[in-house]
C-alpha cells in the first residue's frame, strides 16, 4: 500500500490523520528527512506558515522537501498552500515554489473574519470525485492572487480560487480536514 | 453546541496552533523576537506574570496602543488577556480585532462568581483550568480552548504537571462509567452532563487542551506535551531568561520534537540562564494565581 505522510512540525496534522484514517489510509507523521524518504506523498497541514518555515530551515528540511516535491505529490491546506506557492505576500516570505501560484497571507482579515462557507466546486471536481457542495472552513485564510498557466482551479469562493491543482500537487486555502467530507483528501490519495 | 458554525471556526484556530508555542509579550520588539523564533502566536499583556507577582497591584488588560502595535508588527495570531468576568474588557479586545482572548487568572479578577458568557462573542476564548470540572464549566460558557493553569510566573513546572495529570486522570476515569454514573459525576464535577458524556466517550475534552504556567525550559515543554498537552503557553519563561531569542527557538523545537530525546538535547544546549524559579509550596495561599476562577 502507498504511504501517505503528513508533515507534523506544527499545526492541525492530527486532523489530517483522522481524515486519512476515514479513507482507510494509515497516516505517517513526518518530522525528519529520513521519515520524508519513507512516504509516497505528503500533506502539509494548516497551522502557522512562519513557524513551519522556521522549523524547516532549522532542521535543514527545505531542500529535501523541494526535491521530494519534484518527484512525489504534495497536498497543502492553508499554511501548506502558502508553503507550496511561488510568490508569498503580506508579508513576503520564502516558500517551496512547487506550484505556479501566488498567495497573500491572512487576506480575509483576522480571526473575526474566519468563517464556514458552502461552495459549488467546478464540474471537473464533481466528475473526478462525487457531486455536491463543499463545506469550506476558512481560518485566517490566504487568498490565491495568481494562478499560472499550468495550474487548474477546481473550486472558487467569491470568485477567488480556493482549490487548485498542478500536476500531482494540490492546494486548498480552506480546511477539508476539519469537516467530515473526505473528497478532497480522496482526490489527493488518488495521486499517490 | 459542537455543530454550531461559529464554535467550529473558534476551535479551528486552536487546531491550527497545535504543536506550537504561544509566547507572552509586552511590546512589539518582544513580539518580533517571538515570531522570528517560530512562535505560533503571541499573547499581549501589560506585564509578564513574574513581574505581576513581584510588583503586585491590580493587573488589567494591556494598554490598547501596545496591543495594536503588536498586531501591526507580527503576522501570526495575537491573543490578549482580559480579567476573569470582565466582559467589557473582552468587548474592547473584540472590537480591536485580537484573534483570541484569554480570560486569565494571571490578571486580577473583576468578578468573584461569574466568568464571561463567551458564547455571546464572535472572537474565541481560551480559559485556564486545574481540573476537569473547571475545564468543562469553561467550555459550557463557550471557551474554544482550555489551558491548564499551572502557576504562572513561578518558573516551576510542578503545578502544570499536576493540573495536566489531574484532567487526564479524571477523563480516563469517566471512560469506564455507565450512563447513570455519569449523571452522578456531572453533579460532582459541577459540569453539564452533555460535556461529561463527551469526555467519557472520547477520553478527551471537546476542545484542544494546552498547557501553561511554569514552563521555563525545552524539557518542561516536552514534559507537558508527553502528558497530553497539545501545545504550550510560555509566559515569563522566555523574556525573564538571560537569552530570550535562543530560549524561544529552543522551546519551539521542543514542542515539535517532544518525542525525540536527541533533538531535545540539541534544543537544550547553549541556552544561558533560565528564569529564577519559586518553590510553589512555600507561597501563601493569597499569592497563588491558580486559585482564581470558579
Amino acid at each position: 500500500m502507498r504511504r501517505a505522510g503528513i508533515l507534523a512540525l506544527q499545526g492541525d496534522f492530527e486532523a489530517h490523520g483522522r481524515t486519512l484514517a476515514r479513507l482507510g489510509a494509515e497516516p505517517v507523521f513526518v518530522r525528519t528527512a529520513a521519515e520524508l524518504d519513507a512516504v509516497d506523498g505528503l500533506i502539509i497541514p494548516g497551522g502557522e506558515s512562519t513557524t513551519m518555515l522556521k522549523l524547516l530551515r532549522l532542521e535543514d528540511l527545505l531542500e529535501p522537501l523541494r526535491e521530494f516535491g519534484r518527484r512525489k505529490p504534495i497536498f497543502g491546506t492553508c499554511a501548506g498552500a502558502i508553503l507550496l506557492a511561488t510568490g508569498v505576500t503580506h508579508p513576503e516570505q520564502e516558500s517551496l515554489a512547487l506550484m505556479d501560484i501566488d498567495v497573500e497571507r491572512n487576506a480575509y482579515g483576522r480571526q473575526i473574519d474566519s468563517r464556514v462557507a458552502r461552495l459549488s466546486p467546478e464540474e471537473e471536481f464533481a466528475a473526478r470525485t462525487e457531486p455536491g457542495d463543499l463545506e469550506a472552513v476558512f481560518i485566517r485564510a490566504p487568498i490565491i492572487r495568481r494562478v499560472g498557466g499550468a495550474a487548474r482551479v477546481l473550486a472558487r469562493f467569491l470568485d477567488d480560487p480556493v482549490l487548485v491543482e498542478q500536476g500531482s500537487h494540490l492546494v486548498a486555502t480552506f480546511h477539508p480536514e476539519l469537516t467530515t467530507d473526505t473528497r478532497v483528501h480522496g482526490l489527493f490519495l488518488g495521486k499517490l | 453546541m459542537f455543530l454550531d458554525e461559529t464554535f467550529r471556526v473558534k476551535v479551528g484556530l486552536a487546531e491550527m496552533l497545535k504543536g506550537g508555542v504561544i509566547m507572552d509579550v509586552t511590546n512589539a520588539e518582544q513580539a518580533q523576537i517571538a515570531e522570528r523564533a517560530g512562535a505560533a502566536a503571541v499573547m499581549a499583556l501589560e506585564r509578564v506574570p513574574a513581574d505581576i507577582r513581584k510588583e503586585g497591584g491590580v493587573a488589567r488588560m494591556a494598554p490598547i496602543s501596545k496591543i495594536r502595535e503588536i498586531m501591526q508588527t507580527v503576522s501570526i495570531p495575537v491573543m490578549a488577556k482580559a480579567r476573569i468576568g470582565h466582559f467589557m474588557e473582552a468587548r474592547v479586545l473584540e472590537a480591536l480585532g485580537v484573534d483570541y482572548i484569554d480570560e486569565s487568572e494571571v490578571l486580577t479578577p473583576a468578578d468573584e462568581e461569574h466568568h464571561i458568557d463567551k458564547k455571546n462573542f464572535k472572537v474565541p476564548f481560551v480559559c485556564g483550568a486545574r481540573n476537569l470540572g473547571e475545564a468543562l464549566r469553561r467550555i459550557a460558557e463557550g471557551a474554544a480552548m482550555i489551558r491548564t493553569k499551572g502557576e504562572a510566573g513561578s518558573g516551576n513546572i510542578v503545578e502544570a504537571v499536576r493540573h495536566m495529570r489531574t484532567i487526564q486522570k479524571e477523563m480516563k476515569q469517566l471512560t469506564v462509567l455507565g450512563k447513570e454514573e455519569l449523571v452522578h459525576e456531572a453533579k460532582n464535577l459541577g459540569a453539564p452532563l452533555e460535556l461529561v458524556e463527551y469526555a467519557a466517550q472520547h477520553g478527551k475534552l471537546p476542545v484542544p487542551n494546552f498547557s501553561a504556567g511554569g514552563i521555563a525550559t525545552p524539557a518542561d515543554a516536552a514534559l507537558v506535551m508527553q502528558l497530553g498537552a497539545e501545545a504550550v503557553f510560555v509566559g515569563s519563561g522566555i523574556f525573564k531568561s538571560s537569552d530570550p531569542e535562543a530560549r524561544a527557538k529552543a522551546i519551539v523545537k521542543a514542542a515539535t520534537y517532544y518525542n525525540d530525546p536527541a533533538k531535545l538535547l540539541e534544543a537544550s544546549e547553549e541556552l544561558g540562564m533560565g528564569m529564577p524559579g519559586l518553590d510553589v509550596s512555600k507561597l501563601q495561599e493569597s499569592e497563588l494565581l491558580q486559585t482564581r476562577g470558579w
